[in-house]
């Protein structure tokens, strides 16, 4: 369990980094808080030539109020994001997301930028960005491009990225005001990857009813999976709990899970449909009492 | 394949070295800084027994390079205690028998400390949860429980008296 021997080198700009993965043809690997990859590398998983390490980047350590949204840069530590005030105000469905990311210890090392690059079905935050609609800003020898998170991840571990680009910031919109966030997450112990999660963010009308909602689940596909039709089944419609309901199942409906040692692949379609249920029930509780009413 | 140099303070002295970059901070730890309370149980992240304190914030040392922390201020459970003064911590699993083989405890005892820093009066359930990312295989973590429970009322008298 020791990794294989490789060259290391210390980015000193993005440009830099960006020099040596395109110097490495594909053979480099970048490093950001470890905390996948340094355990693929013990496991000889992974073995690239060299590293480029992005810890002493402080230009990529920032979280930014901008106008409609929040950019937060790649090397920020989960932890950092998940006790942000500005990000609870602005992007509340964050915070409670990354609560489920492993443990504390995992979080205080491991950065946004890494687990959008590493692109794990199971991982909370590129289902957050998938619900959310954020952008992933990459940079490359070329420039700097914009990718949706839609375009952005593309399978098992793989995503957009091209070998000689990296992350350096996610731009996340701004939630509307008193958005009801909620996640409900299936697996094996606390602190284990999601066996299926999923994440609701969704605004309330006027008179109480749904104006709009984003739903993404996490583990039910080798990408995050957004929840289009029960987006469009919940708008504008008062969260009964038939109508909850039939929202989980359209949930459900859009997975297209895969059999694995954690489960099979109906298991996972089957508890996507609870999970969704109960993230709808916990995002909105006034669903038990205009079934009442 | 690259040796490097790296610096950082391990309990409050620097050390310097001289390290592959292949090396994990666990192994430079425990190898070249005679730092043998940080354990290695599975070396990919899951154990906890590997846990330290870099730059403030606990972190798995398996998980880590030693050349990412060149620079970094480390503490190992060989610096919890004052001397021969134990940490409230060591002296509630002492009482409490929050321990049996002892393995996974310098994880367990930095991880708590960083959870009554945050929260100095946790509920059993918030301990367990922070407990999570820490396996025991001799416990059944009543007794670390317990322990824990006892320091953090220490550790809040203590502030308290500090006013
Ligand atoms: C015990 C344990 C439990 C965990 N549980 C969870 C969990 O429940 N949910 C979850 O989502 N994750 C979990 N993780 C993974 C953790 O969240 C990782 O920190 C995260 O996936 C990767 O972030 P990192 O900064 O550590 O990246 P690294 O490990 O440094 O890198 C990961 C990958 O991304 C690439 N990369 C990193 N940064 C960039 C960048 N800026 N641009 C381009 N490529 C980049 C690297 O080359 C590598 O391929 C767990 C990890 C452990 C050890
Ligand atoms: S040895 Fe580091 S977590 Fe197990
Ligand atoms: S005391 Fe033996 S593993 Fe915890």
């Amino acid at each position: 369990m020791k990794p294989a021997p490789l060259d290391y080198i210390r980015a000193t700009s993005v440009a830099h980094a960006v020099q040596v993965l395109a110097e490495n043809d594909g053979d480099g690997k970048v490093l950001a808080g470890g905390q996948s990859l340094v355990p693929l590398l013990a496991m000889r998983l992974s073995q690239p030539t060299v590293l480029v390490d992005l810890g002493g980047l402080g230009e990529l350590s920032y979280i930014r109020d901008e106008s409609g949204h929040v950019e937060i840069g790649a090397m920020v530590r989960a932890r950092t994001v998940e006790i942000s005030s500005l990000i609870a105000d602005a992007v509340p469905l964050l915070p409670v997301a990354l609560r489920h990311v492993g443990h504390v210890t995992i979080r205080n090392r491991g950065t946004v930028g890494g687990s959008t690059a590493h692109a794990d079905p199971a991982a909370e935050l590129p289902a957050v960005l998938r619900a959310l609609d954020a952008d992933v800003v990459v940079t490359g020898p070329s420039g700097s491009r914009t990718i949706g998170a839609a375009d952005f991840f593309q399978g098992f571990l793989t995503t957009a990225l091209a070998p000689d680009e990296i992350v350096t910031a996610l731009r996340v919109p701004k939630s509307a005001p008193g958005t009801r966030v909620a996640v409900q997450e299936f697996a094996r112990r606390h602190g284990d990857f999601a066996i299926v999660a999923v994440f609701a963010a969704v605004e309330l009308g006027a008179s109480g009813e749904i104006a709009a909602a984003r739903i993404a689940v996490a583990g039910a596909d080798q990408v995050p999976v957004r929840a289009a039709a029960a987006e469009e089944l919940l708008a504008g419609q008062d969260p009964s709990p038939a109508v909850l309901r039939a929202a989980a199942a359209e949930v459900a409906g859009a997975t297209r899970p895969f059999d694995d040692i954690h489960g099979t692949a109906d298991y996972r379609k089957k508890i996507t449909a609870v999970l969704a249920r109960r993230c709808l029930e916990q995002a909105l509780p006034t669903a038990e009492r205009s079934s009442a009413a | 394949m690259t040796s490097l140099d790296v610096t950082m303070t391990v309990n409050g002295r620097t050390v310097t070295g001289r390290v592959e970059a292949r090396r994990t901070l666990a192994d430079f730890l425990r190898k070249d800084c005679a730092a043998t309370g940080v354990h290695l149980g599975c070396e990919h992240g899951v154990c906890g027994a590997c846990t330290v304190v870099l730059d403030g914030c606990t972190a798995r040392s398996c998980c880590t390079l030693a050349v990412q922390a060149d620079g970094a201020e480390v503490m190992t459970v060989e610096g919890l205690a004052d001397g021969t003064d134990l940490h409230p911590l060591q002296e509630a699993f002492w009482a409490r028998h929050g321990l049996q083989c002892g393995f996974c405890t310098p994880g367990i005892l930095l991880t708590m400390r960083e959870l009554l820093a945050d929260n100095p009066d946790p509920s059993e359930e918030e301990i367990r949860e922070s407990l999570s990312g820490n396996i025991c295989r001799c416990t059944g973590y009543q007794f670390i429980v317990e322990a824990v429970k006892d320091a953090a009322a220490v550790l809040r008298a203590s502030s308290a008296d500090r006013g």
